[in-house]
């Protein structure tokens, strides 16, 4: 059983070069499928390889594990990094990934629960942080040392669930409770639609222990998730600025849309300008 | 291994293989119209506006749409409140948002009240392959039970169009499905007149009478045309409002007929099916139902015509279930 991984002093090259793996399987996944969320996975990839291959107490062998970290997805339309990241650290084989969004196929566009390693049903935004609070607090009537790991996006932040949840979690007390916020500036309709700033300043006004990072950033991913450890007797929150695309110049650069616009054709050059970016990037 | 179907982006069709005619956008397009001579209508969604084919009123009346960000049960407030000042709201999400989440708000602050809200519902049944948490199979269901709903599950781009404008002059509230982007033309817009509350016979047959509604209409006559070539006479009763319910045209049909059928893109109970199988208990009818429709179970994520497919909503598996029947 891996435990305690965290107490380790983290290894940012190799957390790095994960990162990169969950890029190169992101890309895959959306060529073969068309497209896919690859947007969204790529501003995330960063994030997801500093909770599998570093701050989780979880063991890919053990799904079930009682006293795992939980991560919640609640955007269930990430599914293609959460995919990447869960074949990454070997709870679903590589070779599984090529399946995505296929008839048939357990790695969906939108995640569903009965795919080992994916708590919750994500998708019908807003559910993530409320189901969080409840784990979270009934692993603290256990006396589990587990911790829960809510993603939420800036979009979910638009629907009431969520400042139901976040007072509820300020109100319980959860300081074994994480909400990882990302922040990527898109929804459905392009450029996100209502005002959410300044976001920081809502979850701590909310009762939350708060940071913001740039969330392509491996050290300050880390940094944060270190300081979210605290027993401070507050639920923490990590708002995290991430961007579209990220590690595929073009596609950090294409218009902010909810589906990047990728043409068939396009697939041979964004992989290759991926490689060369990767190789620019220490890890 | 032999290519599999995958699942479409939101938002995307899958190509139509028949020659039907097709409209894009007829409930914007529409809308748009009916707004020129009607400035107390307004435009609402909830971060679904590209995906329910409203940026056509959008563009042509920006200061009368409303995006609220993905918040469907203060879309559906708003839209209330909107109604209190004399506007007439059309509010768009998909159809799973509008009555899960919203519903308490749909049937106190517009249905209680009597508001003049218009609630329109993307991805109906099993017409997007995201799985439980997009595909609206309960909807109809959940809504009819609303007092003073209007529930309309239209079938096509003239019924769309039709019907945006008609639910205008009803002042009340409407939950109306909505098919999107490119949308097939099967009723003859010369030739078919919507009215909210009638069903409409549009295609006599003595065998098999197919009570069907919203898209399973096309599948219906598809299915008793391909029929009648192996010399089956099956009819065809369109019911495109679920509530208020025309009783007596299902009761005349069925009398008309020796089986019958009832077809819709939604769980075979609590919606069509069991309407017609209350209105034919209710009138004494004594006649044996099948009805078409969705299990009693979510279903899975996946292209949409395999699900289609799987599920016995194509117009192929309409056709042999019904020669299945006699
Ligand atoms: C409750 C709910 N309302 C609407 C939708 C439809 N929808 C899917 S993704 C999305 C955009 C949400 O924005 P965000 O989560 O920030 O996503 P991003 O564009 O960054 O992927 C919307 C409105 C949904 N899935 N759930």
């Amino acid at each position: 059983m891996r435990d305690n991984l965290y107490a380790d002093t983290p290894d940012l090259q190799a957390l790095r070069m994960r990162a990169k793996n969950l890029r190169r399987h992101i890309l895959a996944m959306a060529r073969g499928q068309g497209q896919g969320y690859v947007g969204q996975g790529l501003g995330i990839a960063d994030l997801l390889a500093a909770l599998y291959f570093h701050e989780l107490r979880h063991d890919p062998q053990n799904v079930g594990w009682p006293d795992r970290d939980r991560f919640l997805l609640s955007t269930g339309h990430y599914s293609i990094a959460l995919w990447a990241a869960l074949a990454e650290c070997g709870v679903i084989p590589l070779s599984e990934l090529s399946t995505y969004g296929a008839d048939g196929s357990r790695l969906d566009m939108s995640t569903l629960d009965t795919t080992p390693g994916v708590e919750i049903i994500g998708g019908s935004l807003g559910h993530g942080l409320g189901q969080g609070i409840g784990m979270a607090l009934g692993l603290r009537l256990d006396g589990s040392p587990a911790r829960v790991f809510v993603e939420l996006s800036d979009g979910e932040m638009q629907e009431g669930a969520t400042w139901e949840a976040a007072m509820a979690g300020a109100h319980f007390g959860l300081d074994n409770l994480v909400a990882l916020i990302d922040c990527n500036g898109i929804q459905a309709d392009g450029a996100v639609v209502l005002d959410m700033e300044p976001v920081a300043e809502k979850w701590r006004a909310f009762g939350w222990q708060t940071a913001e990072i740039d969330g392509n950033d491996m050290a300050a991913i880390v940094a944060a998730l270190r300081e979210a450890r605290e027993g401070s007797g507050k639920p923490k929150a990590i708002v995290l600025r991430t961007l579209p695309g990220k590690g595929v110049p073009t596609l950090e650069r294409r218009e902010k849309a909810h589906f990047v616009r990728v043409d068939p054709g396009e697939w041979d050059a964004l992989v290759a300008e991926f490689e060369r970016t990767a190789e620019t990037i220490d890890g | 291994m032999a290519e599999q179907a995958r699942t479409l982006a939101m938002g995307q069709d899958e190509a139509r293989q028949d020659a039907r005619g097709i409209v894009e956008a007829p409930f914007g397009r529409a809308l748009v119209d009916l707004a020129r001579s009607r400035p107390e209508i307004v435009g609402l969604t909830a971060d679904l506006g590209k995906y329910t084919d409203i940026l056509p009123f959008r563009d042509a009346f920006p200061d009368r749409f409303f995006n609220v960000g993905m918040a469907e049960q203060n879309l559906v407030a708003v839209a209330a409140g909107l109604a209190r000042t004399g506007k007439i709201p059309y509010a768009t999400t998909y159809g799973v948002f509008a009555t899960r989440r919203a519903y308490d708000f749909i049937a106190i602050a517009c249905a209680h009240s009597a508001l003049d809200v218009k609630i329109i519902a993307g991805l109906p049944g099993l017409t997007t392959g995201y799985g439980g948490t997009h595909q609206a199979i309960e909807d109809l269901a959940l809504m009819r039970m609303i007092p003073g709903l209007v529930v309309i599950d239209p079938c096509d781009a003239t019924e769309i169009a039709q019907a945006t404008a008609a639910i205008a002059d009803h002042p009340g509230p409407v939950y109306m499905r909505l098919l999107r982007g490119n949308v097939p033309v099967v009723l003859d817009p010369a030739a078919y007149r919507f009215e909210i509350g009638k069903a409409k016979v549009l295609r006599e047959g003595r065998d098999v009478g197919v009570v069907s509604t919203g898209l399973m209409t096309e599948r219906a006559l598809d299915a008793a045309a391909a029929l009648a070539g192996r010399g089956l006479s099956v009819g065809v009763l369109h019911v495109s409002t679920l509530k208020p319910f025309d009783a007596e045209a299902v009761a005349g049909f069925a009398a008309s007929v020796d089986r019958l059928v009832s077809a819709e893109n939604h769980v075979a109970g609590g919606g069509l099916g069991s309407l017609v199988a209350e209105c034919l208990f209710d009138r004494g009818i004594a006649k044996k139902l099948h009805r078409i429709g969705l299990p009693d179970r979510f279903i899975e994520c996946g292209s949409v015509p395999h699900l289609q497919a799987r599920f016995g909503l194509t117009s192929q598996r309409v056709a042999e279930t019904i020669a299945g029947l006699v």
